[in-house]
Order: C-alpha cells, then structure tokens, then sequence
C-alpha cells in the first residue's frame, strides 16, 4: 500500500533530449499506448519512474512492520489467519515491484541498500506505531483504502510493467479493504471496550491518513511535465478529496468522531473542507524524525544482515563445499 | 476405502479409552501445527529474501489451517469449539512437543526445523490415510496435497544450504546438531500407542521414528551433513504430557493477549 505524495524532486538539471525521439515518445502516450523497458525513454522519466517505484517496493515491506508485529497477537483463527495472508500479500506486492523497477536497470539488491542507508524513501505512514490491535483494523481499512486510491490512477500510466504490477496490486488491496472494514465494524459495533480501542485508533490515524496522499498543491513541486508523462496520474488534493469522499460517510455510518472539528463538506462547492495538516510534521517524519523512523530501518537492517548468508549461498547453490584437509 | 471399511465411522462407536487415546492424539498433533504455524508467521517481513518470507507465510498459514481442522475435529468429538481450545488454555493444557515451543533463532535454525519437523509430519498423514476412524482419514487426504509442497521446499533449502560455502555448510550442521534432541521429542511415547495401534487408527509413535530418521538420513547425508547417531542422543521429552519449555508460556502470553482481553467478545 502506498500513497504517493512527496515523491518527486526537481530535476537538478534540465536534460537535453533527442527533440525528434522525444516528440515520438509524448505522442505514444498521448495515445494512450504503453512504454516498456526496451522502449526508448526520457533520461528523467527512467529516473524519477524508478524513484516512484522503489518507494513503492519499500512501502509495501516497511508497511509490513507495524501490521506483521500483531499476527502473533491477532485474537481467533479467523483474524489470526487472514492477517498472515494479508501481511503476505504485502510482502509480495514488493517482490512484483521491485521486479518492476528492476526492468528500468536498478537491481533489487542496490534498491534495498538505499532503502537501508536512508537514501531511498517509504510512504511516511509506516512511521507511526500500530499501538494496539485496533491500529491493524484501522490501517488494513484506511490506508489501504488510500492506497488503493492512488494505484487505481497509478495503474493507469504510461509505463507498462508498473501498471501490470498495479492491476494486480489493486485487486488484492480490494480484499485487504474488506477485511480491515469487517474488522472495524466488528470492534465499532462490539463491547464499551472494543468500541473505545477503534476510536482512539481513528484518533491516532487521522493525521498520519490526511498526510497520506502528500502535501497541498498549493505547495507541492510542480509535477506537469511528469503528469503530461502519465507518471504522476492525480494530484495529491484530488486523491484526499476522492478519499474523504468516499470514507468519512462510511466512518460516521459506524458512529465513529473523526478527530476534525473542522471537516464537512461544502455542499454548494462539494469540496471537503478540513484543518489544514500539519506539513512541517509530515517533514520531520519524512526525514527521518519520526516516532518509528529508526525502528523501522533497524529491524530492515537487521532482517538484510540475518539474510546475508542465505543470499550468499545461493550464489553458489550447485556448488559442494568440502571442507580442507588441513 | 468406501465408508463400510472403515472401522470407526464415528467416535461414538468407539470405547471410551480408544476415544481418550484419540483425542490425546488429536491435541498433539494440533497443537504442534498451531505452535510452529506462530513460530514460522514470525518471519513475515524479516525473511533472508523476499520470496522466502512469502514461502513461510504460507506455510504458516497451512498449518494454522490444518490446527484449526483438528480442532474442529475435536470439537465434534465434544471438546470445546477451535478459538476457545487455541487461545484460552492453560500452558499445562498443551500437548505440543518442545521443537515447535523454540524461537525462530536465525533462518538456518527455521528451516532445520521446517525440514525435520515437516518431513515427520508428512509421514504421519501419510500414515493416517489408512485410519480406521474416517474423521482422521479424510484430515490426511485433506492435507496432503498441502505438505507435499512443503517437504519439497523444506528438501530443495536444506540441499542448496549444506553444500554451498563453507559458513552455510557449518551453520547446517550446527543447526542438525542443536535440532536433533528436539525433534525426537515428536516421538515422544504415548501411553495410548499400543491402543491405537492394535485398533487401526494410528501406526504409533516408534513407528513412525524409524521410517522418519530412514528418510531425513538420507537427504541430509547426500546434502553432505553428518547425521547424528541416535543412541548418542536424548530426547527432549515432556511437550506430550504438558511439561513445556520456558519459551511457551511467554509464546501462549502473546497469542492471547488480545483475545483475552475480552474471550466473550466478537473479534
């Protein structure tokens, strides 16, 4: 699950293309068609396509975190069982990613180097705890909510192996949906107890949900020529909007308060209107200071150290060791 | 077989001993499935490759499946329903064998049990297709299909792992080292075996030891591993009769926590 946001720089340096190739190039799009890896393309849109799908890889396994440390607490067959598959279903969604973003010429190996080393970003929500079995229920329905969003106009790029990877990415998060929404009706409509952990969940996820889709557009990099390139499909405002839209009834229907004195919809605008979030918040977290920054990249790091030997072996799998005489 | 050559259609044409010796046989084995079930669903997300950590999770997900069937096998042998059985017993309740209670430790100390652990397994399905109580019958056929994939991955792992460097040929062997006491724990001895045996519903324990250590014998020793000589060993005995190592309690804390914080509650 992703949400897009904050993703994209500005180039350092205005490349020069071939004006005849590049021509060629935004015509394919325009109509519609797919590139694929052997396809001629911009030097920028290779870069910032890897960038967007590299982030996406690394969300969906940092976003493993939070979620996977209550399978071992998930209560009952049925949750226990469908929060593993769910979890899993994370975990591949990285698997299909980074074989994606692998077809631009990045190998996997170098993309989680940087994921470690700090230098390649993931979705800001995985820095927020899950505290408490509720936050499961809460992200498995929200987040992925958001996420889904964003991959429906994602899948519908320019570049071909992203957006197969989407389509299927999608299919399964519409599932992660349904489940995260039994959960969450099955605690708001459950004992005092279970109604009040939701509640303070909703409370906890608010913030960390409006940062989701990435800063206003009021203040955002201007991203046309990569919205003329279909690699940024929606602006980050459209998708909040999209979103609220189509949750916050969903959210009240459950007799859950959602933590924004200010939010309604205008009715003669239809524009949700809502407190403003806190985007120097979403900075610090962003690099790197938020509650579960250093926490989430520890336990990558320590998953990659553990591994090594495993990777190193199967670099040499039809090999027999023996060991040295003396 | 059709269903008239099946001795026991129902555990109520059996004695009430024959039905203790099955139920105790039911509780152990379910019991080991939804222990290492937790045990291997503690690798999601931290798996040696991303492959890897999605090849646990759905062996995890397998067991807990076939722990959640047993249990729904005892529930209508009229134990209490599968959740209940699963998350609100005391630890002495257990029947589970100590390899199963183990921390996942590193991936070479997982996948030595994955192999070890499953590779018994299979062989008591396997077994168990020749029940004489159709209930257990039909749970082999059921599950077969299922561990046949994992012994395969558990076989193609430990032969890729023992030969290739010098650190991963060591790092099997220990692992084999530390791993065999434990898994002769599965074979711990039940005083329902001879019962069992002689009534059709299950080969027995000391059986189902020999054609095991025959068989996982032969992978290791052709993965280039020394296979430690069982008399050499002692068994880590005591998971059957509810004597649990010191990593259970702690594990059974976990899993419960959120389900007891209110047990009559809809989760």
């Amino acid at each position: 699950m992703y949400g897009g946001g904050n993703i994209f720089e500005k180039p350092e340096n205005e490349i020069q293309e071939d004006p005849v190739k590049l021509a060629e190039f935004e015509a394919r799009i325009l109509a519609g068609e797919k590139i694929e890896p052997t396809d001629w393309m911009p030097k920028e849109y290779r870069k910032q396509l890897i960038r967007m799908i590299e982030q996406h890889a690394h969300s969906e396994i940092i976003g493993a975190l939070p979620e996977g440390t209550w399978i071992t607490r998930a209560p009952g067959f049925r949750r226990k069982l469908a929060l593993m598959a769910k979890v899993q279903d994370e975990v591949g969604h990285a698997q299909l990613l980074y074989s994606a973003a692998e077809t631009l010429g990045k190998p996997r190996e170098e993309m989680i180097n940087d994921l470690i080393s700090g230098k390649s970003k993931y979705s800001n929500v995985f820095n927020y705890p899950a505290v408490t079995w509720a936050d499961t229920a809460v992200i498995a329905w929200l987040i992925d909510a958001g996420a889904i969003i964003n991959q429906v106009a994602n899948s519908k790029g320019s570049y071909g192996p992203y957006c197969r990877a989407l389509e299927r990415i999608c299919q399964e998060e519409s599932f992660h949906l349904k489940y995260g929404h039994d959960n969450v009706v099955f605690l708001a409509t459950g004992t005092p107890k279970q109604r009040q952990m939701v509640q303070e969940a909703l409370n906890r996820w608010w913030p960390p949900i409006m940062h989701f889709f990435g800063p206003s557009d009021k203040i955002s990099v201007h991203t046309e020529t990569l919205m003329r390139w279909k690699v940024k499909m929606a602006s980050n405002d459209d998708m909040r909007q999209k979103f609220l839209d189509m949750y916050v009834p969903k959210i009240w229907d459950l007799g859950l308060t959602i933590p924004d004195p200010k939010l309604r919809k205008n009715e003669e605008t239809g524009v949700w209107e809502y407190t403003e979030p806190d985007w120097n918040e979403f900075k610090r977290v962003i690099n790197g200071d938020g509650p579960c920054n250093a926490e989430r990249l520890a336990v990558r790091k320590m998953a990659e150290e553990k591994g090594k030997w495993v990777r190193e072996a199967l670099l040499n799998r039809n090999e027999m060791y023996s060991v040295p005489l003396s | 077989m059709n269903v008239n050559e099946y001795k026991y259609n129902s555990h109520t044409e059996m004695s009430d001993e024959l039905t203790s010796g099955v139920k105790d046989l039911l509780f152990k084995m379910a019991d080991d499935e939804l222990i290492l079930g937790h045990r291997n669903s503690e690798w999601t997300g931290l798996g040696p490759i991303l492959e890897e950590d999605i090849a646990f999770s759905s062996m995890a997900q397998d067991k807990l499946g076939q722990a959640q069937a047993i249990y729904n096998l005892l529930n209508q042998m009229g134990e209490q329903d599968a959740d209940t059985l699963a998350f609100t017993r005391n630890e002495n309740e257990y029947k589970c064998c100590h390899f199963v209670e183990y921390p996942i430790g590193e991936y070479d100390f997982s996948l030595m049990r994955h192999f070890l652990f499953d590779a018994a397994e299979a062989l008591r399905y396997n077994s168990l297709l020749n029940s004489s109580y159709k209930p257990l019958s039909d749970l082999a056929k059921k599950f077969r299909g299922e561990l046949r994939y994992h012994t395969l991955h558990s076989e193609v792992w430990i032969e890729q792992l023992s030969r290739a460097t010098e650190e991963s040929k060591a790092r099997m062997q220990s692992a084999l080292n530390e791993c065999m006491p434990l898994a002769l724990g599965i074979f711990e001895p039940s005083k329902y075996d001879d019962l069992l045996l002689q009534e059709g519903v299950f080969t027995g324990e000391e059986n189902l030891k020999s054609g095991w250590y025959e068989h996982i014998q032969n992978i290791l020793t052709n993965s280039g591993l020394k296979v430690p000589d069982l008399s050499s060993i002692t068994p880590s005995f005591g998971g059957r009769n509810g004597y649990h190592t010191e990593y259970l309690k702690p594990l059974l804390d976990e899993m419960c926590e959120v389900y007891k914080i209110d047990p009559e509650a809809e989760w």
